[in-house]
């Protein structure tokens, strides 16, 4: 069915047609109409799911993990700080091995307070244990959170879906909304193997002493290596019934091209125009969009990127002191290549609480990398002078 | 009014033969907790899940693969013991497993101060499940450090001889009965007959239900393995805790008539409150007798407006509606 929604609104509409059973969840902006969807859905019962109303978003996670650990299909949403205040318990969903599926809608932190659109908040959960994925469009997102409850209960690992804060989550799209039948057949039954069972009393969660910590810790790092393939499956095998697919990276125009963007999210969909404009004035451009960044598809990005003239990676956020994140990793990914195989690699740090990363700043952040303009390590891309600040 | 026995006799202990806790588990000698969860899942019985945070008890239960309970453990994180079993009784009941009891088994520590934003969140959604919080008056796991539950004039890591604790234990069953909580009440371990008829009276009420359950504690309180039954009993007879039930949270009920015997007799058995000088001792006992006046009158006071009202729930009406107007 032919539709319109908003980036939220599309999470709402999975979330229900996933038939998600537990839901525990509190409000902040911009996530907070997903909220306030989930709570008419259940009320009006469109959506037959127990909704625990927290009062935070530590315990939103935490009863999350309650109602996983009783193999229920459970979700929740959150942004910035509600994000931030989770990360204890993120660490605790993962190593639980609970496929807890999570919205977050990337939003800065403070200080200073912002509310608008920046990865600093997801990018710095990177190493709880949880996928994540990063999308572009309404449709994405309402396909990416059905592949995510899929491939999480394939995996016994968590889910966090990305959609940039306002960019995306308040801007309604054209987009496809299947019937429910098609999702009932799409998912398995969840089976969680370690499940809360009276018939079966365990122990889950103890103290596990250093003769033994490491295993259980060694099988995350092995799931996240099985769930690459994995998502690549399970988005072929949604391509089959919708004919929609996104990858693990999404290429635009990368046939031939010697100078190529890197980017996640909305900014990602801007650049596809950039890329066409530079291709009209000579310059083989292209873009990779990274979409899953958890597990890391390292191979496939070196595939991706070795042979290359000239890569730029967009950050819309940094680790302070160093690069951006997504400019670290495939950094780190591509030192595998050998020397010649190696593209010349720029990082740039932009649009941070919000700001707008237009085409504009696009084409001159490529151009200029195609110039040999672009001389440090990593540009923070257009910010005032010091003496501004004061 | 009150028809059922409230008043402990021991020859009305009748607990069951079957054994829900091993013999094997990791408490010190003389530890309330570990028999306290062993008097808990004798009435709880099989179909129970046991919600466990950072505690005494998620040490005592043992390391993986181990289990000293004969029912599922869930171990969570230390401020999320209220929500956690919320969770669960959640995700069993879309599952149609709504004969299980959910319980919170959490210390002073994970409920009177890190896990009570979950607990009074909990309380006021009434989600349905049975906290109880076993108190031993201290941060007893990580070695002794006072809590918002550790009493007047208490020893502790963090409150030394010469920085002794001088603030009151925090009431947390007065906090949860400004909650209209359906159910809670306090229990000690010296009085299991009691403590097994709340937990039954739990069981048989839908939301929230709270037991605060004193637990004697030899490591932390410095007293001697063998008093530790005493102690918990003459916490109870001195009058420093007593033993009550409050329901949607205005009818007070007295469990036991206390002796009223010196509360030196208690403080002197537990080396935590060797400190203390007799001013200070008299200052307890003081407190003591201004605590029982304010929970008598809170029994007059809700007797009366039992009284006034057919039943309780036709107070509890009444009473929401004053609040939400107030």
């Amino acid at each position: 069915m032919r539709t319109v929604l908003k980036g939220n609104g599309a999470v709402a509409q999975a979330v229900r047609m996933a038939r998600t059973q537990v839901i525990c969840a509190y409000p902040i902006t911009p996530q907070t109409s997903i909220v306030e969807e989930l709570a008419e859905m259940v009320s009006s019962g469109q959506l037959n799911s127990r909704f625990i109303k927290v009062e935070s978003e530590h315990s939103s996670m935490a009863g999350c993990i309650g109602a996983a650990s009783t193999g229920a299909r459970t979700f929740t949403a959150t942004s910035s700080q509600g994000l931030a205040l989770m990360h204890e318990v993120l660490h605790w969903a993962a190593g639980a091995r609970l496929p807890i599926v999570m919205v977050n809608v990337n939003r800065g932190l403070g200080p200073g307070w912002s509310l608008w659109a920046d990865q600093s908040d997801s990018v710095a959960q990177r190493d709880t244990g949880w996928m994540q994925i990063y999308c572009q469009s309404c449709q994405e997102v309402f396909d990416t959170v059905i592949q995510a409850f899929e491939v999480s209960q394939r995996v016994l690992l968590p889910s966090m879906v990305m959609l940039d804060g306002f960019f995306l989550s308040h801007t309604c799209e054209d987009m496809d909304l299947p019937e429910p039948g098609l999702i009932d057949g799409f998912l398995h039954p969840l089976c969680l193997p370690h499940k809360i069972d009276i018939a079966k009393p365990a122990a889950l969660g103890s103290m596990v002493a250093p003769d033994r910590y490491m295993e259980f810790r060694k099988k995350i790092d092995l799931a996240h290596q099985q769930a690459l393939d994995v998502w690549r499956k399970v988005d072929s095998q949604w391509s089959a019934l919708t004919g929609r697919s996104y990858g693990l990276l999404d290429e635009y125009r990368m046939q031939d091209a010697e100078l190529v963007l890197v980017a996640t999210s909305t900014p990602a969909s801007t650049a596809r125009v950039v890329v066409d404009g530079l291709r009209e004035r000579g310059i083989p451009a292209g873009l990779l969009r990274l979409r899953v960044f958890r597990p890391f598809p390292a191979a496939a990005l070196r595939n991706a990127l070795g042979n290359r003239k000239k890569v730029v990676v967009l950050d819309r956020s940094c680790s302070y002191g160093h690069h951006g994140a997504f400019h670290q990793e495939i950094k780190s990914a591509l030192y595998e290549l050998r020397p010649a195989a190696q593209p010349e690699l720029r990082g740039v740090i932009a649009g941070l609480g919000g700001r707008d990363i237009t085409a504009e700043d696009l084409e001159e952040m490529l151009l200029r990398a195609w110039r040999n303009e672009l001389s440090e390590a990593v540009t923070w891309w257009n910010t005032l002078p010091e003496a501004v600040l004061r | 009014m009150h028809p059922e026995q409230t008043d402990y006799d021991p020859r009305h202990l009748h607990l069951s033969q079957q054994e829900l806790m091993y013999t094997g588990h990791l408490a010190c000698p003389g530890c309330g907790a570990a028999l306290g969860m062993r008097i808990a899942l004798k009435v709880l019985g099989q179909k129970t899940v046991v919600v466990m945070p950072a505690c005494c008890q998620a040490v005592i239960n043992g390391a993986y693969p181990y289990s000293a309970l004969q029912v599922p453990v869930l171990q969570v994180a230390f401020e999320t013991a209220a929500i956690s079993a919320a969770g669960v009784r959640a995700g069993l009941d879309a599952q149609g497993q709504k004969d299980v009891n959910v319980v919170a088994w959490a210390g002073d520590g994970g409920t009177f101060d890190i896990g009570f934003g979950a607990l009074s969140a909990a309380v006021e959604r009434n989600d349905n499940i049975i906290y109880i919080c076993y108190d031993n008056e201290a941060y007893m796991n990580t070695g002794i450090q006072r809590s918002s539950a550790t009493p007047y004039g208490a020893w502790t890591m963090t409150t030394p001889a010469r920085g002794l604790k001088l603030e009151p234990k925090k009431n947390i069953v007065e906090i949860l009965a400004a909650h209209r909580i359906p159910y809670a009440a306090t229990a000690s371990i010296a009085f299991p007959e009691d403590f097994s008829r709340k937990i039954r009276k739990a069981m048989s009420i839908p939301g929230t239900k709270f037991i605060h359950l004193w637990v004697s504690c030899p490591t932390g309180h410095k007293s001697e393995e063998r008093y530790s039954i005493k102690i918990a009993r003459l916490g109870v007879e001195t009058g420093v805790f007593p033993l009550y039930e409050v329901e949607q949270g205005f009818q007070y009920r007295i469990n036991h008539e206390p002796a009223f015997v010196e509360i030196k007799e208690y403080l002197k058995l537990q080396g935590r409150f060797r400190y203390l000088s007799e001013e200070q001792v008299n200052a307890a006992q003081r407190n003591v007798e201004w605590e029982w006046k304010q929970l008598r009158a809170k029994i007059a006071s809700g007797d009366e407006l039992a009284m006034q009202h057919q039943s309780s729930d036709d107070a509890r009406r009444i009473s929401l509606a004053n609040t939400s107007l107030g």
